[in-house]
């Protein structure tokens, strides 16, 4: 197999090379083959479009916050119309509707697909292995603060819990609340400390020590 | 609570501990997830709820069993099978050819 | 294009349907009473478009639930909630 994707992106994009044997991958495979030979798309489409799916991280969203921080007109725009307002900053994920929601010190927003797995990849790269799986799907809509604990997140009754269940058009992703003692901080500086997990929901304070990648 | 019909509407179902690890994707689960969106790109599905809509028709246990892009992979056969876009015989002969080319690599 | 048939805040009972064609509606949500939280687009219905091109597009909301409402046995705080998008035609008036 080719080494193609072992240059720039080589530090986030470490795929694991095991051979698939499963009766269900190897049809996916077969599939895959037989779709190239018959022309419906090309090895080097294929390439362009992992390549695409690779550039797509948290980072996204991370600076979709740390402006929503700094500029009080765009964090409107961005809880009212998140479609639009991502525009501003050259994402773009319409037709579908992008829909923002604010932590604050009362409400904790939390998100999940509970049908399938919908996500905002455009702006949180591939979705983590838990958010696809049953035990999250089926728990978190109905013991979403049991669930948070499990993930380190503790809150008292005077915080309202709101999950958002993605399951159609729309698309979510929690706005963090910014954290104390980044007075003066710039808006990069303020995105390298949002976590992906603080964009889904699962993780509430965020830690303005720890530079995420 | 409405007892869900299908696998996949799990939503208050009970369920035990998540595993929050982070665990890497497979190249070969990479090329699955571009084909889906190059097949809906190419028009040859019109939208994702056909794909949605294959995956709602595993078998309960097939959907237990199978991981998520074997879950894709199975739905979007199923719906271009169905579609004509490619036949039984085809799929099966290159299923054949896969496997023989693996133990040609693992015998080396 | 058609107007929105309910307003935001107003009281909706999602439908409880058994339907074998592929649907966006959670069987935990059917038979709930919620509030309209938001208004959105339209959209391509999912039962038709399976087969055909989701005609007639159609309005989506985002319902708000109460948790306490959705299950009997819930241990949170009776302020939390459910958010949940559901098509007009899954949606009737309550009282």
């Amino acid at each position: 197999m080719s080494d193609h994707h072992d240059h720039d992106h080589a530090r986030t994009f470490q795929p694991d090379h095991t051979e698939p044997t499963s009766d269900a991958a190897l049809l996916g495979l077969a599939l895959r083959e037989l779709l190239i030979s018959d022309g419906h798309y090309t090895a080097q489409e294929e390439l362009r479009m992992m390549d695409a799916m690779q550039k797509a991280s948290p980072h996204n969203g991370a600076l979709l916050a740390a402006r929503a921080w700094t500029d009080p007109d765009f964090k409107h725009r961005l809880l009212n119309d998140g479609a639009n307002a991502i525009k501003e900053m050259g994402f773009n994920l319409l037709p579908i509707e992008f829909t923002v929601h604010e932590n604050t010190d009362s409400t904790h927003n939390v998100i999940v697909c509970t049908l399938c797995s919908c996500y905002p990849r455009g702006l949180l790269g591939m979705s983590p292995a838990w958010y696809k799986s049953k035990n999250y799907r089926a728990r978190v809509v109905r013991e979403p603060r049991t669930v948070l604990k499990e993930f380190g997140v503790q809150l008292g009754n005077d915080v309202e819990v709101r999950v958002h269940d993605s399951t159609a058009e729309l698309r979510y992703m929690v706005l963090p609340q910014r954290p104390r003692g980044t007075e003066g901080w710039s808006a990069e500086q303020l995105a390298a400390v949002v976590t992906r997990d603080a964009l889904i929901g699962t993780q509430r304070d965020l830690d303005i020590n720890a530079v995420a990648d | 609570m409405k007892q869900p019909s299908k696998p996949h509407d799990v939503g208050g179902l009970a369920g035990g501990p998540i595993d929050p690890g982070e665990h890497d994707i497979a190249y070969w689960e990479w090329q699955i997830d571009a084909m889906i969106r190059l097949a809906l790109k190419k028009g040859l599905i019109s939208d994702f709820a056909e794909m949605r809509d294959g995956i709602e028709r595993l078998a309960p246990e097939d959907y237990e069993r199978l991981n998520y892009y074997e879950r894709w992979a199975t739905s979007l056969a199923h719906t271009l099978l169905g579609k004509g876009v490619v036949s039984r015989e085809a799929l099966d002969a290159k299923v054949a050819e896969i496997r023989a080319r693996q133990s040609a690599e693992a015998s080396q | 294009m058609s107007e929105p048939r309910f307003a935001l805040g107003q009281r909706v009972r999602i439908a409880a349907r058994d339907v074998a064609v592929h649907h966006r509606v959670p069987a935990y949500a059917q038979g709930h009473v919620g509030t309209v939280e938001r208004i959105c687009g339209l959209y391509g219905q999912p039962e038709t478009y399976i087969h055909g091109d989701g005609q007639p597009f159609t309005r989506l909301y985002r319902i708000s639930l109460a948790q306490t409402d959705l299950w009997p046995d819930y241990s949170g705080s009776s302020r939390d909630r459910l958010d949940i998008e559901i098509f007009e035609h899954w949606l009737e008036a309550s009282s």
